[in-house]
């Protein structure tokens, strides 16, 4: 008896790179825009954040003169959505994935373990396009009148507080229970929020307290985004907090991250 | 022939948390295997066994601390998306989404791959199109478990890993289920399976690796493994008479019977192990001294249950 031949003629082949990892983009994007509580994360809240900042005088000592409060309350806003996007949403979803096996499954497949953060990765972005396109739409009927050069400046700057938020929220999501890693972000979501420079800058916060948050990535980012609104440039400080954030995020969850 | 073997050593898994170096449990330890294009490779033992483990290793999923692992030529481990496009996984517990509908997920599957499979085709052979557009977390084991098929299918795989693959099905479910994988060994795909279902291994497999403590302890045909011989003799079930219950001594309580495991439940009598002619002799000439009959006696061939049982011993684990 002879063996019968390999099943088919021709070998099975993955799909080319770019195409998988789109797949996965889309595959990932469609998911977390479906799920209604990312939503509220992602969209509804900093939405409603963007209209209270804008409509109340909450922030009113912490507009510069000759801006308007919507001059200060969009970057905050939009460093909002970062930590919604990158580090809640994204870790609630692969902590999520790597509970149910989901992470197994897709690295056994021509995806594999790159394809599958690269996918992620484009994810966040996506879903930062949509989060930027709303909050900007919004912000300008509320009167924002951003500079072009400050807005494409913006983007370089948004990118780089993704990074280092995508690293934490992967970091906790392939730490700890996924239970664990929803807790943990909501939380952290309300206290960032609230306190973590983001609404509202941190140099309004008591001294001791504010300094502190300088040096935390939510802090940071919201300098950074509203320098670049309203003085055209980011100074030196936020950027280099949030690269150190983002480089030591990525090699911690790069070493401590686990499939399964 | 072409040959797909899977060959380890040694793979280490932490005791539990808190585990020390020192307190290291080898879950597969000296465990050597080989799967063929053709045919249905069935791993086969009970609950800790080591199984999935070994199958871990040889998807590229966990990395053996010893010893090799050749998937097509290649090692899992480093797996190119060329080589993983050849091969079809199904985990234990499904690797599926919680919050996604089946059709999207399988198409989503598929894109992965350059030429996939016809999905519609095999939603509509697999029973899924009943519940394709119930999110996953709604279905039930047995559903789950073809959407994971038929995920671990999408590419045309040329070598197929299904852990577990009949957990929590029908009966219905289990049948469509087998024939395709069938129909897939006759179409040339090497089929490695996992199950602690003696039945599924009897139905399915062409080669048996009965493994236990991250051994293997038998391998096999499902004929050779139960076929009689010095080692793996016959099974003897006698019923007895009413009247025969107190007429002990019974003979298989005496000597000549020492390798021979008794069971007995109520009137009926089990006799495996190592079973001769002349052990044979000494019961039947018990039943000239009695001057009595059994009600029925039979000598019938061990079922791989019974190979499995006395490799793996009686006691749940």
């Amino acid at each position: 008896m002879t063996a019968p031949a390999p099943p088919t003629a021709t070998r099975p082949q993955p799909a080319p790179l770019a195409r998988r990892v789109a797949a996965q983009a889309r595959y990932e994007t469609r998911a977390v825009l479906r799920n209604g509580e990312q939503l509220l994360l992602l969209l509804i809240l900093p939405l409603m954040a963007l209209v209270a900042l804008t409509l109340t005088d909450l922030l009113d000592a912490a507009v510069p003169a000759g801006a308007a409060r919507v001059d200060v309350a969009v970057p905050g806003v939009l460093a909002l959505c970062v930590l919604s996007n990158a580090f809640s949403g994204q870790g609630i979803q692969t902590g999520f994935d790597r509970r149910y096996g989901v992470l197994r499954f897709l690295s056994t497949t021509p995806l594999g373990r790159g394809g599958l953060i690269a996918g992620k990765l484009l994810a966040i972005v996506a879903v930062l396009v949509v989060q930027y396109v709303l909050v900007a739409a919004l912000g300008l009927a509320l009167g924002w009148r951003p500079d072009a050069a400050a807005v494409l400046l913006s983007v370089p700057v948004l990118l780089l507080g993704a990074a280092a938020f995508t690293g934490l929220g992967l970091l906790l999501a392939g730490t700890v229970r996924a239970e664990a890693t929803l807790a943990v972000t909501n939380l952290v979501w309300v206290l960032l929020a609230a306190v973590g420079g983001t609404l509202f800058p941190a140099r309004t916060l008591p001294a001791g307290l504010g300094r502190a948050v300088e040096l935390l990535p939510s802090g940071a980012l919201g300098t950074a985004l509203r320098e670049t609104f309203l003085t055209g440039t980011p100074a030196l400080l936020p950027v280099l907090v949030l690269a150190v954030w983002a480089a030591a995020a990525w090699a911690a969850a790069v070493r401590w991250f686990r499939w399964s | 022939m072409k040959e797909f073997p899977v060959r380890r050593r040694r793979s280490r898994h932490p005791a539990g948390p808190g585990a020390t170096r020192a307190d290291v449990v080898h879950a597969v330890d000296g465990l050597s295997l080989t799967a063929r294009h053709g045919e249905i490779t069935a791993l086969l033992g009970p609950n800790g066994a080591g199984k999935t483990t070994t199958l871990e290793c040889a998807q590229g999923l966990q990395q053996p601390s010893r010893g090799t692992v050749r998937l097509l030529g290649q090692d899992p481990w480093r797996a190119s998306p060329a080589l993983r496009a050849r091969v079809g996984v199904m985990l234990q517990d499904g690797g599926l989404p919680q919050a996604v509908r089946p059709l999207e997920l399988l198409r989503h599957v598929a894109s992965l791959y350059r030429s996939p499979r016809d999905m519609d085709e095999l939603v509509e052979r697999l029973g899924i199109s009943g519940f394709d557009r119930t999110v996953v977390r709604r279905l039930s084991g047995g559903q789950r478990q073809r959407v994971a098929l038929a995920a671990a299918l999408a590419g045309n795989p040329e070598v197929l890993f299904l852990d577990e693959p009949s957990a929590g099905m029908d009966p219905q479910s289990r049948n469509i289920v087998f024939d395709l994988v069938q129909q897939l060994r006759r179409e040339g795909v090497c089929i490695i399976l996992t199950t602690h279902l003696l039945d599924d291994a009897q139905r399915l497999a062409d080669q048996v690796y009965i493994v236990d403590h991250g051994r293997v302890m038998a391998q096999g045909s499902v004929a050779e493994l139960v076929a009689p011989g010095a080692d793996a003799p016959a099974v003897l079930v006698l019923t007895l008479a009413p009247e025969q219950l107190g007429a002990g001594p019974f003979p298989w309580d005496g000597p000549g019977f020492e390798d021979v495991r008794t069971t007995r439940a109520d009137r009926t009598v089990t006799l495996t192990g190592a079973l001769t002619p002349p052990l044979l002799e000494t019961v039947t000439r018990w039943f000239t001294a009695t001057g009595t009959l059994p009600e029925s006696l039979s000598l019938q061939p061990r079922t791989l249950e019974d190979v499995f049982l006395d490799i793996s011993g009686r006691e749940i684990r």
